[in-house]
């Protein structure tokens, strides 16, 4: 006589879900509406990127670096740009340099206003994803104008990047930083402090210091657990060390320090930071090349690295083996949202479904990055 | 005398039966959202507020049963596939597929070297229009919808089979 | 504190189980026998000094030619800011290593994707099955051995 047990029901909510944020299946055991277990099934987009390293040449992996992450395709191409030019040893020039910064800075404000977007429409709120989005669009443009494409850019190249800024950029950029921090203060003045927005998300799921060390959470979501740790001032790379900006860290004003109200203003901070960031380097551009000198044919030395950088969803790392060939002989990717994911069973315990989707918005996972 | 008696022009207008049911279905086709990768991201902005799809009439639904377009956007894996055929075949005729972008036509540039990623959604579901690009730009999308228009302008309903 | 230093820390406390120093890596890489390698993490990370509080990556590797496998553990201290790489090879017929889930438990998730790819057994883990590929494939995809196969359920692989 099989033993069924009434009180339990199991729902898997499947690949194909709106607030899942790509496709995740989760197998939520209920008790009524309390849930006792969440467990994520993953790998429903598992392209092989790590098979496809081994048998394409350096530059030729870039663009499907791009498809990591896609809402911060510019950071992905700069991860392993910098990984490839440690084992090159080579110097990157000066402008070079300060267009990077201006790509993954904007490209920050733009994953973010994807989050931010997505997040209000799970839960509920459709408006403030409208909003996101247009300002997203201006964004767009911009990228559009230098690169070529909207979405997936390809734009930071081993060595520097691809193209030089175009005329009209610099305009362009000032007059959308002028006019983002009035969205901003719309955005508080309509989400942030709503009293049912802050009712939905305060005190709900708190992921401690301890615990956010011992999954391997990094990026906003460790910046709300208190924790100050961003690897734009603790190792910094490209010209961060020149610059002027702060490091926010949650507080707990609404709730508890590293509750789901927490981690989802981590981001409206950041991009007020970023916005500085991109102001300064927009006046630092000085006349310069805008790529090193790499050989056509790159044989980077035999040896191994790790090398990681600030994506807006975490720490992005590329762990790179090489054996002297023109074709990687290992290369793992470490990606933010695989860590930040892991810890979904601890914090699913005793919530109700509703908060799950709160819970696993502002994570603000991405799914291509865990299953690469 | 009927309602409509001052309002309509002195008009008689004659149509088909098949073209005016095609021009029904036409302006309303409600899309599923069933976005995988980054394809989803310019579906998603394709809806939004600048390149709006409201004012062809599609509007998103989350589920297969509500919907009668569903664009695959993204790339489909083995593991998925199974899925896709699932869902295709929940949804209730008359039904159509708009495979975007490069990896639902023919696997993106996924095709040479990978295990996992499945050649082309049209192993599985029969496809209606093909948009290429990687990812396609909202106006190549809207270019595609406007392509299923016509074909479905062209839809013969009352066919004795 | 230097790699060298750690190095020596270990070595004194591990003996012979410290295999060697590899200088040239960037973090530099310290070989620890498989057998050894839960005590070397907990010591990592609980001894004064060291508190490696951190596990940033955890990658298997397959080194065909030298008839091995290896694990490679990437480790970081946010309190004193030094980083370490550790590896454990085994052998590529039997690849057996202890499971390191019980020092950091992010290590769950990727020990799981390490079996998956590559069929490395985790001894002790409490959950190892395949994450990544579908729960019926055959064969571990990223060796350096794998054919592809021609067909999965009724289509063209």
């Amino acid at each position: 006589m099989v033993n069924v047990d009434e009180r339990f029901m199991e729902v898997s909510m499947g690949p194909q879900h709106p607030s899942t944020h790509g496709v995740l299946r989760l197998l939520v055991r209920t008790d009524g509406e309390v849930l006792t277990a969440a467990r994520p099934y993953i790998g429903y987009l598992h392209r092989a990127l790590e098979k496809i390293a081994e048998r394409v040449t350096y530059p030729q992996f870039t663009p499907f670096t791009d498809r990591l992450d896609y809402l911060a395709s510019m950071n992905c191409n700069l991860a392993y740009a910098m990984t490839v030019e440690k084992l090159l040893n080579i110097e990157i020039p000066r402008r070079a340099q300060i267009i990077r910064v201006i790509m993954a800075e904007l490209n920050r404000i733009s994953s973010h206003l994807i989050a931010f977007g997505s997040f209000s429409s799970d839960m509920g709120a459709f408006t403030p994803f409208l909003f996101g989005i247009r300002e997203r669009e201006f964004i767009n443009d911009l990228f559009e104008m230098t690169c070529g494409s909207r979405l997936t850019y390809n734009y930071i190249r081993i060595g520097g990047v691809s193209k030089d800024l175009p005329e009209g950029f610099i305009d362009k950029a000032k007059e959308f930083l002028d006019y983002f921090p009035g969205k901003l203060k719309e955005y508080n003045e309509l989400l942030s402090y709503n009293a049912i927005f802050i009712k939905r998300l305060a005190n709900i799921a708190v992921i401690t210091p301890e615990d956010a060390l011992d999954y391997g959470v990094t990026g906003p979501n460790l910046r709300a657990s208190g924790i100050k740790w961003d690897l734009r001032r603790e190792e910094p790379y490209l010209i961060y060390n020149e610059l002027d900006f702060d490091i926010p860290i949650g507080r707990g004003e609404m709730g508890t320090v590293g509750d789901a109200w927490d981690r989802y203003m981590m981001r409206i901070y950041e991009m007020e930071q970023s916005t500085k960031i991109v102001k300064q380097c927009l006046d630092m551009l000085a006349p310069g090349d805008y790529t090193a000198k790499v050989p056509k044919v790159l044989k980077p030395p035999a040896g191994e690295v790790y090398v990681r950088a600030e994506n807006p969803r975490g720490e992005l790392g590329f762990y790179l083996i090489s054996d002297g060939s023109t074709k990687p002989y290992r290369l793992k990717i470490r990606a933010p949202s695989f860590a930040n994911l892991s810890i979904l069973p601890k914090l699913a315990k005793g919530v109700m479904i509703a908060d799950l989707i709160a819970i696993i918005g502002s994570l603000d996972i991405i799914l291509p990055e865990i299953d690469r | 005398m009927g309602i409509l008696e001052d309002r309509l022009p002195d008009n008689i207008l004659f149509t088909t039966v098949d073209k005016f049911l095609n021009w029904s279905k036409k302006n309303s086709l409600w899309y599923m959202l069933f976005a995988t990768a980054c394809c989803g991201i310019e579906l998603m902005q394709t809806g939004a507020s600048r390149y709006d799809l409201d004012r062809f009439g599609s509007v998103f639904r989350a589920t297969p049963r509500q919907s009668d377009l569903m664009i695959v956007a993204g790339t489909i894996t083995h593991k998925m596939a199974d899925r896709v055929k699932r869902l295709y075949d929940q949804m209730p005729s008359p039904k159509y597929v708009i495979a975007m972008g490069s990896c639902a036509n023919t696997g993106g540039p996924f095709y040479k070297d990978s295990y996992s990623v499945l050649k082309g959604v049209d192993k599985i579901i029969p496809v209606d229009v093909y948009v290429p690009g990687c990812p396609p730009k909202p106006e190549a999308l809207i270019e595609g919808i406007i392509k299923l228009q016509q074909k479905i302008m062209q839809e013969k309903n009352l066919v004795k089979k | 504190m230097e790699p060298k230093g750690i190095y020596d820390i270990l070595s004194k406390t591990f003996g012979s189980k410290i295999k060697q120093f590899l200088e040239n890596t960037f973090p530099p890489t310290i070989i620890v026998e498989s057998s050894a390698i839960v005590d070397v993490c907990k010591f990592l990370k609980n001894e004064e000094g060291l508190n490696f509080t951190s596990l940033m990556c955890l990658s298997g590797v397959d080194l065909k030619d030298q008839g091995k496998m290896a694990v490679v553990y990437h480790l970081f201290s946010i309190t004193h800011r030094h980083k370490i790489a550790l590896k454990v090879e085994v052998d590529r017929n039997e690849p057996h290593v202890p499971t390191v889930e019980g020092v950091w438990a992010t290590a769950n998730w990727y020990e799981r994707e390490a079996y998956d790819l590559f069929g490395i057994i985790f001894d002790g883990h409490s959950d190892l099955r395949r994450i990544l590929m579908p729960d019926d494939w055959e064969g571990y995809p990223m060796r350096k051995d794998y054919v592809y196969p021609k067909k999965y359920h009724t289509w063209d692989v």
